[in-house]
């Protein structure tokens, strides 16, 4: 269903000064913070409970109850955001930062008010140089008006919000895996427990890790109240929340949506959207969330957007990652690409993970070079087993982090669904080795 | 090779005291030394090791996990093309292909002028605007095999000056002015924050 829900984090895109100052001011900006230090932190960190604001950033976690996860009476606690947005299909994050930073500044503020963060890190993409421009020159702004830092206006609420940075690694996209980058380290995820980095996180204090586009709610939130937020949506799936719709369709984009009751058909097919396939081919599959996501077909396609069913269904909507494959894409190829893309990735920590990607790579490759072999497809699953036991969904996984599990992801679907086109292929490279005259010439005897 | 210049290690000292612990300025320093150089010299990252206080082994332990640094001289402009899948569907690797044409390189090389080097990357995120690419981290959208080469003769003639220099990011840096600065947090500083109610407020 298409609603009229109103564009609560992109309200500002088509303004061609969303990003300064002014344009933030005159268009009811930080007076979400105001309100705020009037009504005080608990009352604050109420509302985005009961806005039942879920994560934006894949695991869809609620960001109420996370903030609650913070042991009582452990200080300091730092609020980290994570800005890494590097799950394949997904483009929002960056938009956010670039078009509105200080909307993404003002979330910060409101969530480390609520929390009693007295230091915030913004940790941006490496490979993000404009909005690290963006956010550093809304940041010396905020300061200088005296929306950050010391006594935030004239209160007795001071946070330093510091925009820091990556260097390229997907990996760092893991909650503990950016905790260890943003103290120095190697981006590693680290072995649970601690399961949340709420409890022990950043030099081991509490810290709340949050997405760009979570954060982004709040101001909002506050502005308009939790119950206002929550009316919009369905189930388990409230406010609006942005879709990366890319691949074979008329016309890619990011598009705010209402949460839980627009279907993947509206946002795929709908005109004021993607507008429908390309060239209006027959649609063959699509990844409902990112690269990490499994597969899903034609008969999906009236789910709505909503966590639970999407979860239910077998697949998740991640990151908001909408990647469509039309009924000309070639499925080894498309598996083979989104395999490596976790084979480079993967960090190395979990042999499971470190070994079984860089294999389930290797197989692919060679049988999308003609040098499949019929065991391949067997031992494609017995090495997915070995990562994620069972190949199941919600995935179990041998592995610290889900990474090495999300390669497997690509796999056990396009095996289900388009196996004879694995095994015409491997079908080829058998025909070919066979058809090719064996010459065998007498080694030469080195005696 | 360079150690960090004077107007760097003033720079990588305002920007070591907005951390808690001074490794966690590790990643920000050591782009501040590829934009000084292009890439990371062994000297560089002694000095940032001795700034924020660990062995060299430690800063070069970092360094070699991120895909962005490079311990290698590079071309002046780093051109990343985006092969992923939402790219793949619209002719990402088709552009590589005419990329490494154009160019007479393969991805991970430079070329002999030492004017670009060539990667396949990872998603972007830029993936509504397939097939993307990167030149020193700006982005470059929907761009054809025409575009591609427009791009690559307008480098190579200055055209354009939008684009610094491999190593230079963000052009506008963070500076916290000190009468505004709300000060750094340490995991010492167990204090409650003080606009928080003590526990219990309330309640009684």
């Amino acid at each position: 269903m298409i609603t009229d829900a109103p564009r609560i984090i992109t309200s500002r895109f088509d303004n061609a000064d969303s990003y300064t100052l002014a344009g933030y001011e005159a268009t009811g900006g930080y007076q979400a913070l105001r309100k705020a230090l009037a009504m005080g932190p608990a009352a604050v960190a109420d509302e985005v409970k009961t806005a039942t604001l879920l994560g934006r950033g894949g695991a869809g976690f609620p960001a109420g109850v996370k903030w609650g996860l913070a042991p009582e009476n452990v200080w300091p606690r730092y609020l980290v955001v994570n800005g890494d947005e590097s799950e394949p299909g997904t483009y929002k994050d960056r938009l956010l930062m670039e078009r509105d930073p200080h909307q993404l500044i003002e979330g910060v503020l409101l969530a480390c008010y609520a929390i009693g963060c007295g230091q915030a890190f913004l940790y941006v993409r490496g490979e993000m140089a404009h909005a690290q421009e963006r956010i550093a020159a809304a940041l010396n702004d905020a300061y200088a008006a005296g929306y950050v830092g010391k006594n935030i206006l004239g209160s007795d609420f001071s946070v330093d919000v510091v925009l820091t940075w990556g260097a390229g690694a997907y990996i760092v996209g893991e909650e503990t895996a950016l905790i260890e980058s943003l103290e120095g380290n190697r981006g590693m995820p680290r072995l649970k427990p601690p399961y949340f980095p709420a409890a022990k996180g950043l030099y081991m204090q509490p810290t709340i890790v949050n997405n760009v586009e979570t954060l982004s709610n709040l101001p909002w939130i506050v502005n308009n109240g939790g119950e206002a937020f929550a009316a919009l949506g369905a189930e388990t799936s409230r406010g609006t929340r942005m879709f990366a719709v890319s691949g074979h369709v008329k016309n890619p984009g990011v598009f705010e949506v209402e949460y839980g009751v627009t279907t993947f058909r509206d946002l795929i097919y709908a005109p004021q959207y993607a507008g429908g396939i390309l060239d209006d081919r027959a649609l063959k599959a699509y990844i409902p969330g990112g690269a990490s996501a499994p597969w899903f077909f034609e008969e999906h396609l009236d789910l709505p957007l909503e966590k639970v069913t999407v979860d239910r269904a077998g697949s998740m909507l991640g990151s908001g990652a909408v990647v469509v494959m039309d009924e000309t894409t070639d499925a080894v190829k498309a598996c083979l690409r989104v395999v490596r893309f976790f084979a480079r990735e993967s960090c190395g920590k979990c042999a499971p993970c470190r070994e079984g990607t860089t294999w389930l790579e290797k197989i692919l490759q060679r049988i999308q070079d003609g040098y499949g072999r019929p065991s391949d497809l067997d031992l494609l699953m017995d090495v997915s087993d070995n990562i994620s036991p069972g190949i199941a969904w919600p995935p179990k996984q041998t592995t610290i982090c889900p990474l090495g599990p999300s390669a497997v992801s690509p796999i056990a679907s396009a095996l289900q669904r388009f196996r004879p086109e694995f095994e015409a292929r491997i079908a080829q490279a058998e025909e070919a080795r066979h058809s090719v005259p064996v010459n065998i010439t007498k080694a030469s005897s080195h005696g | 090779m360079a150690r960090l210049t004077n107007d760097n290690v003033e720079l990588a000292r305002e920007i070591i005291g907005r951390y808690p612990r001074p490794k966690s300025a590790l990643i920000p320093l050591l782009h501040l030394a590829q934009e000084q150089d292009g890439h990371l010299t062994d000297d560089a990252m002694a000095h940032i090791g001795e700034l924020v206080g660990v062995s060299s082994a430690e800063v070069l332990g970092t360094a070699s996990f991120y895909e962005m640094f490079k311990m290698e001289p590079v071309g002046r402009y780093m051109v990343n093309i985006c092969t992923n899948i939402s790219c793949q569907l619209r002719g990402g690797e088709e552009l590589l292909e005419h990329a490494e044409k154009t160019l007479g390189i393969r991805p991970g090389q430079t070329t002999a002028d030492g004017l670009f080097t060539l990667e396949d990357v990872e998603c972007i995120a830029a993936c509504t605007e397939a097939p993307c690419l990167q030149v020193n981290y700006r982005y470059e959208h929907r761009i054809s095999n025409e575009g591609f080469d427009q791009l690559v003769n307008d480098l190579r003639a200055g055209r354009r000056t939008d684009i610094p220099s491999h190593g230079v990011l963000a052009e506008v840096r963070q500076h916290i002015p000190d009468e505004r600065r709300a000060g750094v947090v340490t995991p010492e500083d167990k204090a409650a924050p003080v606009w928080i109610p003590a526990a219990g407020e309330g309640e009684r």
